[in-house]
């Protein structure tokens, strides 16, 4: 985000908090060295002095001086949606918090015949702001589009007809947020169309996938050809294999066992 | 990975034979979703440790470290090793999801050496809208390793500057990057090619 510099008032390292996403790269990345900052300060300004090129590990901060800061509500959805080792409230996932077509074997969350659409806004690296969001989801719900109910963004909806989002959290910036909905494969070309017409509204770059189930013999016929004729060229994907199985025991199982123990 | 209320019961163990199983063939990365990938930052760092600092992968400590039931990643740098660890996985029979994020043919033909029929396929469309705000494709390839954009690309220019100039070889930048990747897909033997090809050119 470039959210940290140098503030020339006051010669010190400062965090912009409007750009500030929260992410904690800046804490969970960097590696910590606890050195005095006063006898730091002083070491880089007689090198600075003398011309002479300080030329530290560039992902240690000598100082540690970043902390974590104790969030509040509205500012803590930057977090839940920034950093990606905090699981999401809403679906107990990490990472942007949705499973996407990763676990399809097991959901059923995208059937034959559907199209799973997994508009990423923000990424990589741009960042998004929940009220560029909230146009997106305006432009698809104005559609009749129905938005995945196990996914974050939904989760803060006040109105998932409409796609409309929580007011007082509109003025949020992210790093990057999933919003997901499904279709049958005939409104494909339809829903790209919509989603090329939307991000022209937009101040952020979006990063689009579209996810099916494949037919039997592991071939996607359907969705493939309807991407190529849009200009797509496909090549790269994430691609479930198929292994996945219900393993948990029924719920009636696990609470008759509470009962008798 | 698994998924809450449907295989989360013990996934913790199962992801951890995963793990195992991948260590077999050869990784280039392993990680978690939740610690991170084989190599990490560290909380205490003594100031002679920038003259011998550790730039070699701990895949045993992300194994042993893996304690919830989160998405584990086993990154490979040639296709044989990936297709056995296919095969070794379809024979385990976890029961937890296993997805190849990959070129549409190497996952292909993963599937194929394992005797398996893809299930479903989530394309990756590439970047849109405001694409001016991106930088440059050496830089993007590299911040963009880490799916969950840990990896900022400022960093990466300067590593893509720093190895031009001599100051760092390029598995030494490889190592600075990988620390801040927050999930262990990123993928230290792609990033040495980038760095690499970036010092012969200007972009």
């Amino acid at each position: 985000m470039g959210a940290i510099y140098i503030d020339p008032a006051i010669h010190r390292a400062t965090v912009n908090r409007e750009e500030c996403v929260e992410c904690y790269a800046c804490f969970n990345g960097l590696s910590q060295e606890h050195l005095n900052p006063t006898l730091v300060r002083l070491m880089r300004k007689v090198l600075q002095l003398i011309r002479v090129r300080f030329d530290p590990e560039p992902d240690v901060c000598p100082t540690a001086a970043f902390e974590p800061e104790e969030l509040v509500w509205p500012r803590v959805v930057r977090r839940a949606f920034s950093d990606p080792r905090v699981p999401h409230e809403s679906t107990g996932i990490e990472g942007r918090g949705t499973e996407e077509v990763k676990t399809n074997d097991i959901t059923g969350r995208v059937n034959v015949g559907e199209v799973g659409f997994t508009i990423e806004l923000g990424r990589p690296g741009v960042g998004v702001w929940m009220r560029e969001i909230q146009h997106m989801c305006w432009r698809l719900g104005a559609a009749g589009l129905s938005f995945e109910t196990r996914n974050p963004i939904t989760s803060l909806m006040t109105d998932v007809r409409s796609g409309t989002l929580r007011e007082d959290i509109l003025g949020e910036k992210l790093m990057s947020a999933i919003v997901e909905i499904k279709v049958p494969v005939e409104r494909t070309e339809e829903i790209v169309r919509l989603v090329w017409e939307a991000e022209k509204e937009l101040d952020t770059v979006v990063a689009l996938g579209v996810g099916t189930r494949c037919g039997p013999d592991g071939e996607d016929h359907v969705l493939a050809p309807i991407l190529e004729r849009l200009g797509y060229k496909l090549e790269r994907a994430k691609t479930n294999t198929g292994l996945g199985r219900i393993t948990n025991r029924p719920t009636e199982a696990r609470s008759s066992e509470v009962v008798t123990r | 990975m698994c998924s809450r209320g449907k295989n989360d019961e013990n996934a913790v163990a199962r992801l951890r034979q995963f793990l195992e199983m991948a260590l077999q063939f050869g990784p280039v990365n392993l990680g978690d979703a939740r610690h991170g990938g084989a190599l990490r930052p560290s909380r205490s760092m003594s100031p002679l440790a920038h003259w011998r600092r550790k730039i070699k992968p701990d895949f045993r400590a992300v194994i042993e470290g893996m304690d919830t039931a989160t998405t584990a990643a086993a990154v490979f740098d040639n296709r044989p090793a990936a297709e056995d660890l296919m095969k070794a996985v379809r024979a385990a029979d976890l029961g937890l999801s296993v997805n190849i994020s990959t070129s549409i043919d190497g996952a292909e033909q993963c599937c194929h050496a394992a005797g398996l029929c893809r299930h479903s396929v989530g394309y990756s469309l590439g970047f849109e809208g405001k694409t001016g705000h991106l930088p440059n494709e050496d830089v993007l390839m590299l911040s963009t390793m880490c799916g969950h954009g840990m990896v900022s690309s400022s960093l990466a220019k300067k590593m893509i500057d720093w190895v031009k100039e001599g100051r760092r070889t390029p598995q030494q930048a490889v190592t600075y990057l990988a620390r801040f990747c927050s999930c262990g897909v990123f993928n230290p033997s792609r990033a040495v090619r980038i760095l690499e090809d970036a010092r012969k050119r200007t972009r």
